[in-house]
C-alpha cells in the first residue's frame, strides 16, 4: 500500500503564488482529501449510530425507547415477565435462532465445499450447468426462493411438515452457495500444483486431497462457516414462511412482528443479543482465520476476510 | 454479502500464493489438467459435487417448477388450497391473464405497485451508489494506516441483523422518537411528525440504508485493486485530480459499479419487510408486498405464484447477466 504520493513532484513545479490560506489549501493538488474523509465519517455515523442507539435503549430502566431513565438489565433478565430471559416466547426465539444457525452451518458447509471441489476439477457441460444452478440460487431474491420452498413443501413434499425441519432444508438451500463460491475462489487461487506434486510423490488422489488440498482450504471453509452462521441468525424471509407456529419463530420474526406493535425495550434487548452473537461469531472468525493463514500472505486478515464476502 | 465477479482474489493471491511466476504457472496448469483425467477415475470429482447438485435440484429447481405449476393450476374448491397442474399441456392461463389485466388493463389497480417498485428501487439504488462510491473510494485510497479500522466499520452492517437496523429507525422516527424530539426541540417543526405513516421518502431512505453495504463492499474491493502507480502516472502526466478520477479510476471501476447496481437492486425487488416496518400503508406497497400478502392469504396462492413468476421474468436478464459475469471471472481466474 504505497499510496502516499511523493511530495517532491510538487516541489519540482513552480510554487503557486501565495494565496489566502483556504484558497491555497484548495489549490494544492496534493492536499489531503478532507471532504472525502468527512463524507466517509458521516456515512459511518449514519450507518452505525441508529443501531448503537437501539442497543443503548435496551439497557433503559423504563419502558421508553427514546428517553433515558437510567441503566438497568431489566429487559435482559431482571424483569420477571417481560425480559428476554423470562418471556417464554422471546427466550424460545433466541434458542431457536441459534439452533437453526448451528444445524444449517453443519449441513451447508460440507455440501458446498464438496460442490466447489467437484466442480473445480470436473470439466464438461454438466459441471457448467451445475455452476449455473448454484449461482442462480445465489442471486435469486430471497422472497422468490421462500415462496417456492413454501409451495414446494405444502404442494409436493407433503411428508415434510412445516417447522424446524423445513426451515433447515430451506436455509441450507439458500446458504449452500456461500461455501461453494468462497471455496471455489480459494481453489482457483491455489491451483493444481500442490496436489500434482503430492501425487508425483506417490499419493493417491484421496490422500492428496486429504493431506494437501484440505489443509490449504481450511481458511476458506472456516470463513464460509462463519458467514453462513451469522447470516442464518439474521435470516427472515425463509424461516418465516417455513415456520409452523410461534414455537418455530426465530428472533428476526419476533422483531418484525413486534416492531410496530407498542414494543418494550425487551425487543431491543433481543436485537442486541442477535447483534452480539453475530459479531462474536465474526470476531472469532477473523481471529481463527488469521491463525490459519499465518505467514501466508502480506495483507491483513481483516481485509482478506472481508474480501471473502 | 456478495461475492462478485470483480473481487476475485486473483491480484492478491497470485502475489501471495505459490512463488511460481504467472507465465510458468499457466503452462503447468494446462499440462496438469490434460493429464489429470487419466489419473482419477471418471466419477471421482463429480461424486464430490453430486450431493450439492442433487440438493439444489430437489429443493431449488423443483420448487420453482412447483410455483409455475401452481401459477397455471387450479384451486381446490373445498379447502382453498392450490392444486398444481404438473403437465404444461394442461396449463390454465386464466389467472395470468386476469393478473395482467389488473396491471395493464382497464381495471389496473395493481399497476401503481409495479410503477412504485421500479421508482423506489431505481432511486434507492442510485442513492446507494452516490453514497457508497465516495466512501469506498476514500477507504481504498486514502485511509492509510486506518484502513483496517474503516473496513471493519464498513463491513459491520452485514453482521447486524437487517431487522435490528430497521427497528433502530422505527425507534428514531416514531412520534416520540429522537428525531421528532430534536426537530421540535430546536423549533424546526411545530409538532411531532409521524414519519412512519406511509411516506415514500421514508421507504426509499429505509431501502437505501438497508442495502448500501451491498454496494460499498464490491466497490471497495474493485477500487482497492487499482494499481496506485496508474493514478500516479496520470497525475505525473499533468492530469488534475478530477481528470484522473474521470479518465482512470471511474473506467476501471465500471464493472464493479454495474455488479454493485445489480446486487443491490435484485434483493430490493423482493423486499417487503422494509416497507411493512417503515410504512405499513398500502399507499407505498411494492411487488414484494403484493406477493407476501397473496401468499399469506388463504385461497390467494395462485395470485402469489403468478406474481412470483412475473417477478422472475422481470429479473431474469439482470440475474443471467450477473451469473454470466461471475462465471466468466471464474474462468479467467482459473486459466
Amino acid at each position: 500500500m504505497s499510496r502516499t504520493v511523493a511530495p517532491p513532484a510538487a516541489a519540482a513545479r513552480p510554487r503557486p503564488r501565495a494565496l489566502p490560506a483556504p484558497g491555497r489549501w484548495l489549490r494544492n493538488p496534493w492536499r489531503k482529501p478532507r471532504f472525502l474523509e468527512a463524507f466517509a465519517l458521516l456515512y459511518l455515523a449514519w450507518s452505525l449510530l441508529p443501531v448503537a442507539m437501539a442497543a443503548l435503549f435496551s439497557f433503559n430502566a423504563g419502558r421508553s425507547r427514546s428517553s433515558w431513565q437510567g441503566f438497568s438489565l431489566r429487559w435482559y433478565w431482571q424483569d420477571p415477565a417481560l425480559s428476554v430471559w423470562h418471556d417464554p416466547e422471546l427466550h424460545r426465539a433466541l434458542f431457536h435462532s441459534l439452533r437453526l444457525a448451528l444445524v444449517t452451518t453443519l449441513v451447508a458447509v460440507p455440501l458446498g465445499v464438496g460442490f466447489a471441489i467437484g466442480v473445480d476439477r470436473w470439466h464438461g457441460r454438466l459441471a457448467k450447468g451445475a455452476s449455473f444452478q448454484m449461482l442462480l440460487s445465489f442471486v435469486v431474491p430471497e422472497l422468490v426462493l421462500g415462496v417456492a420452498l413454501l409451495f414446494g413443501v405444502t404442494s409436493l413434499f407433503h411428508f415434510i411438515p412445516l417447522g424446524t425441519g423445513a426451515q433447515v432444508l430451506g436455509l441450507v438451500t439458500y446458504q449452500l452457495s456461500y461455501p461453494a463460491v468462497i471455496v471455489r475462489a480459494r481453489l482457483l487461487s491455489i491451483g493444481p500444483e500442490y496436489e500434482e506434486a503430492a501425487m508425483d510423490l506417490g499419493a493417491s488422489p484421496s490422500r492428496a486431497l486429504g493431506r494437501v488440498l484440505l489443509p490449504l482450504l481450511w481458511p476458506a471453509v472456516f470463513a464460509s462457516a462463519v458467514i453462513v452462521f451469522a447470516d442464518v441468525i439474521d435470516d427472515f424471509v425463509i424461516v418465516r414462511y417455513l415456520s409452523s407456529d410461534v414455537a418455530t419463530e426465530p428472533m428476526s420474526v419476533k422483531i418484525y412482528a413486534g416492531a410496530r406493535a407498542a414494543p418494550t425495550p425487551a425487543l431491543n434487548a433481543l436485537a442486541t443479543i442477535m447483534l452480539v452473537s453475530s459479531l462474536l461469531a465474526v470476531a472469532l472468525g477473523v481471529l481463527v482465520y488469521r491463525r490459519l493463514t499465518r505467514g501466508e500472505r502480506g495483507g491483513s486478515a481483516v481485509s482478506d476476510f472481508a474480501s471473502q464476502l | 454479502m456478495a461475492t462478485l465477479p470483480v473481487q476475485r482474489p486473483d491480484a492478491t493471491d497470485v502475489e501471495a500464493g505459490p512463488p511460481t511466476p504467472p507465465k510458468q504457472r499457466r503452462r503447468r496448469g494446462r499440462r496438469v489438467s490434460a493429464t489429470s483425467g487419466a489419473r482419477y477415475p471418471r466419477w471421482y470429482w463429480p461424486a464430490f459435487a453430486a450431493p450439492g447438485i442433487i440438493w439444489l435440484g430437489v429443493l431449488f429447481v423443483l420448487p420453482l417448477y412447483v410455483v409455475i405449476s401452481i401459477a397455471f393450476g387450479t384451486i381446490d374448491p373445498l379447502f382453498r388450497t392450490p392444486v398444481p397442474t404438473w403437465n404444461p399441456a394442461w396449463w390454465d392461463t386464466t389467472a395470468l391473464r386476469t393478473l395482467l389485466g389488473h396491471i395493464f388493463g382497464s381495471d389496473a389497480f395493481l399497476a401503481p405497485a409495479f410503477v412504485r417498485t421500479f421508482a423506489y428501487v431505481t432511486v434507492a439504488t442510485a442513492l446507494c451508489l452516490l453514497v457508497a462510491y465516495p466512501v469506498a473510494y476514500f477507504v481504498a485510497r486514502y485511509a492509510g494506516r486506518r484502513k483496517v479500522f474503516y473496513l471493519l466499520l464498513l463491513v459491520a452492517p452485514f453482521w447486524i441483523s437487517y431487522m435490528m437496523r430497521m427497528l433502530a429507525w422505527v425507534n428514531l422516527l416514531s412520534t416520540d422518537g429522537l428525531l421528532n424530539r430534536g426537530l421540535v426541540g430546536t423549533g424546526l417543526i411545530g409538532g411531532p411528525v409521524n414519519w412512519l405513516d406511509g411516506r415514500a421518502s421514508t421507504v426509499v431512505l429505509g431501502l437505501t440504508y438497508g442495502y448500501v453495504p451491498y454496494m460499498a463492499l464490491p466497490l471497495f474491493a474493485a477500487l482497492d485493486r487499482i494499481d496506485p502507480s496508474l493514478l500516479e502516472a496520470s497525475r505525473d502526466l499533468g492530469a488534475s485530480r478530477a481528470r484522473t478520477f474521470w479518465r482512470v479510476t471511474l473506467p476501471m471501476s465500471r464493472p464493479a459499479i454495474l455488479a454493485g447496481l445489480v446486487i443491490t437492486a435484485l434483493p430490493m425487488f423482493g423486499d417487503y419487510f422494509t416497507n411493512d416496518l417503515l410504512s405499513g400503508s398500502p399507499g407505498t406497497s411494492m411487488v414484494g408486498n403484493l406477493i407476501n400478502d397473496a401468499v399469506s392469504t388463504p385461497g390467494q396462492a395462485i395470485t402469489g405464484a403468478v406474481l412470483v413468476v412475473l417477478l422472475m421474468v422481470i429479473l431474469l436478464i439482470p440475474m443471467l447477466w450477473y451469473v454470466r459475469a461471475t462465471a466468466r471471472a471464474d474462468t479467467e481466474a482459473g486459466r
